[in-house]
Formats: C-alpha cells, sequence, structure tokens
C-alpha cells in the first residue's frame, strides 16, 4: 500500500504541514486557549525579528556564533574523525583507547562548561572548545566504525600492488572506502554543532545562545523564538551547502 | 618429471618453492606440507584442486602475502625486495576472484592503482594503462565506473591492472571461476592470446580441469590432506586444446586419477574413460 511520493509532492505536504502547524499555533493564542504571556504568538515574531535587526543585535549574534560554531565543528570534526580512523587501523591504539573513550564518552558537553571558564575564561575559545567536543565524539565514532567495516580483501589488494604500507592503506584504502561513513559523521556533527551553541554561550559568550539567555531572563518569548528559528535557519543553510561537498566526496556511489 | 626441473637453468628460474609448508596458526595444523614447484620463464602453470585444498593460500605464499611456515621461496620473482629506487614494475601480480577493484576510481585509475608509487611520470603512467586497457579490450571504458561493468568486463580490468605493472610473475586466483559459462570461455580465449603476445611466466589457479587443460603449458595438481601436498604434474603436449579430441580426454581422465589421489592411469586413460 505504501507508494513513494514524488519530490514535489513531499515539498508541497512539508510546506502545508509548516503552514498549518503556525496557523494552530497562531490560533491557539489567538482564542486564548495558550496564555500569550506563555508562548509568543506566530504574528508577533515579525516585529520582535525587525526590533533585533534593527538594534543591530541579531546580525551580531550570528556572526560571533557562526565563529564559534565553525572553529568549534572544525577542531572537533577534524580532531574525532583523525583519532576515530587512526584507532580504526591501529588495534594497538584502540586497545589502548578503549576504557578512556568508555569514560568520557558519556559526559555532556554542557558538563565541560565550568571547565570551560576555568581554562579559557568568557571567550571564544571556551565556547569553542564546548562546542568542539561535543562534535568530537559524533565524528570518532563514525570515523571509527567506517574504518573497521572497510573489506579486509582491500587490504590485501594494497599489499599486492606496493600500497602495504600503513600511509599506502591510509591514502588508496581507508580514506576512500571509509568516506561514506565519514561524511556521515560529519553531517550529523553539523546539526549536534548548533545545538551546543547554546550551551556554549550558556556562560556569557556572545552569540544566538547568550542572546536567548538575556531574553529568557526578560520573559521576552517572542525574541527567544526569534533566535530559535534563527538557529533552525542556520542548520538549514549549512546542512544544505554540506550536502554539495558530500555529493562531491562521494560522486563515485550511485 | 624431475628431469624437466634439472634442465632449467637458474636465471630461468622465476619463483619456486622448496618444501614449504604453511599453518595459519604457527602450530602442528599444517595446509600444506612439503611442496616443491618451479616456474620457469614464459611457462603457463595450472594449479589445479579440489576446492578448499589450500591452492590459493599457495599462490599468497608465492605472492609473498603470506610466510610459509616453514621452507623458502626462491626466483627472480620472489627474491626479497632490492630497494630499486627507480623500478618502473614491480615483480609480481595478482589477479583476484573477484576482481576487486576500488570502487571510487574509475576504470583507468584502478589500472593505475599499482603504478602508483612506481618511478614513473603522470602521463608515462596513464599511457601504460591506456596500453594495458587496450590490450584487455576495454579502452572505450577507461572512464567509467566499476558498478557500471559487467562481471566479465570487471575481471578484464583485473587482468589490466595486473599486466601494467609488467610483473615477471602473474598469478591468477581463479580469476573467471565466478562468470557464466559464456563469458568464462570467451576470456579464456582472450587470456590465451595475451599469453601468446606477452610470454608472461604465469600460476593460473582453478578447480576446473578443462579450464586448466585448454590454459595451460603444465598443470600441477594439488590435493589431499590437510595438509595437501602436490599429487602429481603433467607437461601438456597438445597442439590443439580441443576438449572433444582423445588427447584432450586422456589427459583429462588423468588429472581426475591425480586428484583422486590414485595411480596415474597414463596414455590408457582415455580408451577406459571412454568405455565407461
Amino acid at each position: 500500500m505504501s507508494r513513494k511520493l514524488s519530490g514535489s509532492v513531499r515539498l508541497g505536504l512539508g510546506l502545508a504541514g509548516l503552514v498549518l502547524f503556525f496557523g494552530l499555533w497562531e490560533a491557539a493564542v489567538q482564542s486564548g486557549l495558550l496564555p500569550s504571556g506563555m508562548v509568543p504568538a506566530p504574528s508577533a515574531l515579525g516585529p520582535a525579528w525587525l526590533d533585533e535587526v534593527r538594534g543591530g543585535f541579531w546580525q551580531q549574534a550570528i556572526l560571533d556564533s557562526l565563529h564559534h560554531y565553525l572553529l568549534g565543528l572544525f577542531i572537533g570534526s577534524v580532531l574525532g574523525a583523525g583519532l576515530g580512523i587512526l584507532c580504526g587501523m591501529l588495534d594497538l591504539l584502540d586497545g589502548l583507547l578503549e576504557g578512556v573513550v568508555r569514560l568520557l564518552r558519556p559526559v555532556p558537553g554542557l558538563a565541560w562548561v565550568p571547565f570551560a571558564i576555568l581554562w579559557f575564561g568568557l571567550s571564544t575559545a571556551g565556547a569553542t572548545f564546548v562546542i568542539a567536543i561535543s562534535v568530537f565524539w559524533i565524528n570518532f565514532y563514525a570515523a571509527h566504525s567506517a574504518v573497521k567495516s572497510v573489506d579486509p580483501e582491500l587490504y590485501e589488494l594494497a599489499s599486492a600492488f606496493g600500497h602495504g604500507s600503513f600511509v599506502g592503506r591510509l591514502f588508496k584504502i581507508v580514506l576512500p572506502a571509509s568516506a561514506p561513513g565519514i561524511m556521515a559523521g560529519l553531517r550529523t556533527g553539523l546539526g549536534q554543532g548548533w545545538m551546543s551553541v547554546v550551551a556554549a554561550e550558556l556562560f556569557g559568550v556572545p552569540g544566538i545562545g547568550a542572546r536567548m539567555m538575556q531574553a529568557s531572563s526578560l520573559l521576552a518569548t517572542d525574541v527567544v523564538v526569534v533566535y530559535m528559528l534563527t538557529m533552525a535557519m542556520l542548520y538549514a543553510i549549512t546542512d544544505f551547502l554540506f550536502g554539495f561537498v558530500r555529493k562531491w566526496v562521494l560522486r563515485w556511489q550511485p | 618429471m624431475g628431469s624437466q626441473m634439472a634442465a632449467i637453468s637458474q636465471a630461468d628460474v622465476v619463483a619456486s618453492l622448496q618444501d614449504v609448508g604453511l599453518s595459519h596458526d604457527g602450530g602442528e595444523h599444517f595446509v600444506l606440507r612439503h611442496v616443491s614447484l618451479t616456474l620457469a620463464r614464459g611457462e603457463f602453470v595450472a594449479l589445479l584442486g579440489p576446492s578448499g585444498v589450500g591452492k590459493s593460500t599457495l599462490l599468497r605464499v608465492l605472492m609473498g602475502l603470506m610466510h610459509p611456515t616453514e621452507g623458502q621461496t626462491g626466483g627472480a620473482a620472489c627474491a626479497p625486495a632490492t630497494g630499486k629506487a627507480h623500478a618502473t614494475g614491480r615483480s609480481r601480480a595478482m589477479v583476484f576472484q573477484d576482481a576487486r577493484l576500488l570502487p571510487w576510481r574509475s576504470v583507468l585509475g584502478n589500472v593505475m592503482f599499482g603504478l602508483e608509487g612506481l618511478h614513473l611520470n603522470k602521463s608515462e603512467k596513464k599511457a601504460r594503462a591506456q596500453e594495458a586497457l587496450r590490450l584487455v579490450g576495454l579502452e572505450d571504458a577507461a572512464d567509467r565506473l566499476p558498478r557500471r561493468l559487467s562481471g566479465g568486463q570487471r575481471q578484464r580490468v583485473g587482468v589490466a591492472r595486473a599486466l601494467t605493472v609488467a610483473p615477471d610473475l602473474l598469478l591468477m586466483d581463479e580469476p573467471f571461476g565466478a562468470l557464466d559459462p559464456i563469458t568464462r570461455t570467451s576470456l579464456q580465449e582472450e587470456l590465451q592470446r595475451i599469453w601468446q603476445q606477452t610470454h608472461k611466466t604465469v600460476l593460473f589457479v582453478t578447480h576446473d580441469i578443462e579450464e586448466a587443460l585448454r590454459l595451460a603449458t603444465r598443470v600441477v595438481v594439488l590435493a589431499g590432506g590437510p595438509p595437501a601436498g602436490i599429487t602429481g604434474e603433467i607437461v601438456l603436449d597438445m597442439p590443439e586444446r580441443n576438449p572433444d579430441t582423445p588427447a584432450f580426454r586422456t589427459y583429462a581422465a588423468r588429472l581426475r586419477a591425480m586428484i583422486a589421489g590414485e595411480p596415474d592411469p597414463g596414455g590408457e586413460a582415455y580408451w577406459r574413460s571412454a568405455e565407461i
């Protein structure tokens, strides 16, 4: 019974769902079903956004957060994927780090905030650190399992044709063969990074998260929602742009 | 048979195994034992035996992918790497049963795989790879990805990849075993043509008696065990490789006996097998 919907039908359905969502929300606030002090009406979001833009807060918050996000994403992804690849290839290192990984893995990014303040102060570096940590694990595990699942027969092929050294295996086999898994990790990290921007800026480093915290302490719920939507938009843009990178890297895949 | 080995001068020995034994865990459970084999330059040797007897393992020992637990390997192609800094080829190359192409590389990129790291510039590598593709009749498929190829075409790319490194010894591990009979026959003919053009030394693993008799100049039988050993060999003297000829059927009957561990029925075999 389940037939595949065409792309345009899906897009239309998605848009209709959004319209319905905001329409019901607006109706609920207007009718008094939801108290307007608790939930801002969607119609109040436009003016709130314009206020933020006129004051220059919105643009500045985006620039600041983008700075933390890109830097943290880059550092966390490179280190996470890099260590994941190394552990996937070197059993000795993998065994050595297994206990440490199990110990540190469950610690959420938010729990590192006190250390971020202690080590880096209220600075870009502190916020970057928190984002990098949360992105690190996603990339570590994605790369690790991608490398572990590389067909061992490809290593034999590499040895037979003069690429049996560590470097030969890394560049001729492991990186291209595990690229789909590594790319999937990067993409998940892209979303996780935006989520941890809020945690990273919670303690006062300026940016979208900090601005949200300020607004919520003033009970300016409309401003909070404006920044929620801003973050959703930024995520959608980064994910969309990354889609091109992914498609290019994996252009050999069907 | 022994006299044939003595007739080969040392310079013509491409590869040899002396009393080789192999156990995967290094213990007493030998897969192969007391295997001695000499491959002379220009020979096409079929290594024939039932599935799972250790033919591929023997091939990997010759390729240097596995080290024998006892005994030695020798010969020009199996000499330890001399560290030639300006090598433009490799001493050995292998064709795998499953073609084993890299899905992210084009056909040309796959053929160039073994050339990377050799002392050749980019255009030389490309020219060598294209030359090898021409030899297997795939010059027009250079830019295609492996998933766009048929099973037979994939195997041809595997052959081109091995040939392009100009090996002294070409090791083929049941390369046509997974193909349909029609494709297999046409690839056998093609391999025969390529061998007549290049006169590579080839060791071709197969469990198919007819395939061994169509291609080889000498058939070596690996059977028994574990541990398996060489139970016989025949130097083929057959101008025409037609399965319907008495000579072909006699050879087939003798090989069947060697695989079963029975005494060699000799030239009488055809007449006996014809009675059945």
